[in-house]
């Protein structure tokens, strides 16, 4: 994977010292919170409900032992033991004290980390396929292309101040992993009929208050020209985009007002003066970047402790059928370990959990950890004869959950349990839901199904992408809970439709207990999941569940 | 034109250096604990209280007037955030709820 070289580290290091003289400057009061505020959300700072926040960027998702390590080292020294990931690769520190958050940086920079742009009207965190660089579905590798957006973005000079943020995510593989259709801009690395390597370029997605899936602005974009391709689109937004109404200032807006194909005539003529302007460095950092991204020499060995194991072992073998994905490498898998026992907070990991992980990625997995936007921890590349002995260390320290893709595999963003903006709790309502269906023993008979839930209309929770999503909201004064049916995050993308009213945080459970079990009997078969069975009948019997109430008054 | 009654209400904010909930007292002092708050009941000691507060911005961040409810230990919560505030997450025990 790829590391710092000088001029990052001294980029970071320097980052690091004017914030520590700014915090410097705000504590004796030479800075008002104003002049701070833009300040400390460039290097990920937050004001929260309780505390301070620091959010802090995993590229791509992507983290070695030593990084992992650090995060754990800063959780026990800085914060609360424990850190939360994000649907955006990132980790948040909910605890930390403003006086030490330069020396967090700092340890950050120490693994070549940082959490510049984590925050801001900027180009933020780069987001890519969690199983990029091992998924046996693959076409290419997408964190060299990521690493690249990372660099080119960082600090760039044009796009310090745009009307609104700006999130780009990349993915590798025909399956869409990393929901590139709800993003400013989605990146799919395609080839074309002569088999040359190149994006097809989505712009205009988004979640939050107006969602919209994005809309194809290249279908062939060459690789070449893929930074003053996104030169050109970040340009157009930064002199189209609204800056009147916050609420209208993110590029879908821009996008759905202007019209995707004078969009896209805009954006075609800067590309044609920016083209000339990139006359190869780009590419030849990309080579060099790409080295980096090399592939692990995979092992030739035995697979049959495996085999044994899953003979014997009924829990091993229900975690193996759950967690793991297929690999490219063929005695080898992809585990995805679960951040989600039943009734833990998702996403959430203690300082120990992490060393444990990391541990195990430096005996198991080629030294490698991603972090997925569904808020779990994956090794990407496990040899298959280990799995038994990384599942037993997995068990002791109670990470072994085998519910990935299931109902309790929920995300769930922090809510009003500790973010300022949110209108309600989320972290409840998730922890309600895996702990009622892990009593009713119900989670693999149901089978693949997307809970998703948001705090608040912003949609950190993608709840528009959840099969169900659920969105938490402010009704005079009490925690209420909209119900949508039907969203899909991948290649099959889909905002979910609005079932009706929402319901009361005691009521929330049940109704999402009436909706489950009203699907287990409208099944054609097992193997029908909640998305395709919704799909074949509609809204109108998972709204009769919901609402059994509305339902007998009309009958009446 | 016809205006909405003044409700009771509390200066509160989050502190500079922590970054958690603070209110203001009677006696010009910010606390952690929102039963020590002054509740303030008429509008313009209300302006004049917050004013107050916007002043001292090496001390505190972001603050504002919000509804509270008299009680019989002081001033309480009259909205679940602000009653969130008091505590802290639902999730752990951390924060005011330990007596962080």
């Amino acid at each position: 994977m790829y590391t710092y070289n000088d001029f990052d580290d001294a980029f970071v290091r320097e980052r690091v010292a004017q914030f520590r003289a700014q915090v410097d400057r705000r504590i004796d009061g030479s800075l008002t919170e104003d002049e701070f505020k833009p300040l400390r959300l460039m290097n990920g700072l937050y004001l929260q409900l309780h505390a301070y926040m620091l959010r802090v960027a995993i590229p791509y998702g992507t983290l070695n032992s030593a990084q992992m390590r650090q995060l754990a080292m800063i959780a026990d020294k800085w914060d609360k033991g424990y850190g939360h990931f994000t649907t955006r690769q990132n980790i948040q520190f909910n605890w930390p004290k403003l006086a030490d958050v330069p020396d967090m940086l700092d340890a950050l920079a120490d693994v070549g980390m940082h959490a510049i742009q984590t925050s801001g009207n900027t180009i933020r965190n780069v987001t890519a396929d969690h199983f990029a660089g091992a998924a046996a579905d693959e076409i290419e590798d997408p964190r060299p292309v990521a690493e690249l957006i990372r660099q080119w973005s960082t600090d760039h000079p044009e796009f310090q101040f745009l009307p609104r943020k700006f999130k780009i995510a990349v993915t590798g593989s025909p399956n869409d992993r990393a929901v590139t259709r709800a993003h400013d801009i989605g990146l799919r690395m395609v080839r074309n009929d002569a088999g040359a390597p190149g994006f097809e370029v989505l712009v205009g997605g988004g979640l939050g208050r107006t969602p919209m899936i994005a809309e194809v602005i290249n279908g062939f974009l060459p690789r070449a020209d893929l930074l003053p391709y996104l030169e050109a689109i970040v340009s157009v937004y930064n002199l189209l985009g609204r800056r009147d109404n916050k609420y209208k200032a993110r590029i879908k807006i821009t996008v759905s007002e202007t019209g995707i194909d004078e969009f896209r005539a805009h954006v075609d003529d800067i590309f044609q003066h920016l083209r000339g302007e990139f006359t190869g460095l780009d590419q030849q950092m990309l080579a060099e970047i790409e080295q980096s991204f090399a592939a692990p020499t995979f092992r030739k060995a035995a697979v049959d402790k495996y085999d044994n194991a899953r003979a014997e072992g009924p829990a091993f073998r229900s975690w193996s059928d759950t967690n793991l994905a297929l690999h490219r490498a063929p005695d080898y898998a992809i585990v995805t370990v679960s951040l989600k026992a039943h009734g833990a907070t998702p996403g959430d990991a203690t300082s120990d959990q992490m060393r444990v992980l990391a541990d195990l990625a430096e005996r198991f997995g080629h030294d490698e950890l991603r972090i997925s936007h569904e808020q779990n921890v994956i090794l990407p590349h496990v040899h298959k004869s280990d799995l038994p002995e990384v599942y037993a260390t997995l068990r002791d320290h109670g990470l072994a959950t085998a519910n990935i893709g299931l109902i309790s595999d929920i995300i769930a963003c922090p809510g009003m349990d500790y973010c300022a903006l949110a209108t309600a709790r989320s972290i409840p309502i998730a922890q309600e839901i895996a702990t009622r269906f892990d009593e009713l023993k119900l989670e693999h008979d149901i089978g693949a199904l997307k809970i998703k839930i948001s705090g608040c209309i912003n949609a950190c929770g993608h709840h528009h992408v959840g099969h169900i999503g659920i969105l938490g909201l402010d009704r005079a004064g009490v925690e209420n809970y909209q119900v949508t049916l039907g969203g899909d995050g991948t290649e099959t993308a889909q905002i979910g439709e609005r079932a009706g009213p929402g319901f009361p945080a005691d009521e929330i459970v049940p109704a999402i207990e009436r909706l489950i079990l009203a699907y287990l009997g409208l099944r054609q078969h097992p193997d029908e999941t909640f998305l395709e069975t919704y799909r074949r009948l509609g809204l109108a019997p998972f709204k009769a569940a919901l609402y059994p109430e509305k339902e007998a008054a009309h009958a009446a | 034109m016809s205006r909405r009654p003044f409700t009771p209400k509390v200066v509160t904010a989050n502190a500079l250096l922590e970054g958690d909930a603070v209110w203001l007292t009677e006696d010009d002092r910010w606390t952690r604990d929102m039963r020590e708050a002054e509740l303030i009941t008429d509008e313009a000691v209300a302006d004049d209280r917050l004013l107050f507060a916007i002043a001292q911005p090496d001390v505190v961040v972001g603050a504002y007037l919000v509804d509270a409810e008299s009680g019989d230990q002081g001033p309480g919560p009259s909205h679940f955030r602000e009653a969130f505030r008091t505590r802290g997450p639902s999730n752990y025990a951390h924060g005011k709820q330990v007596g962080e």
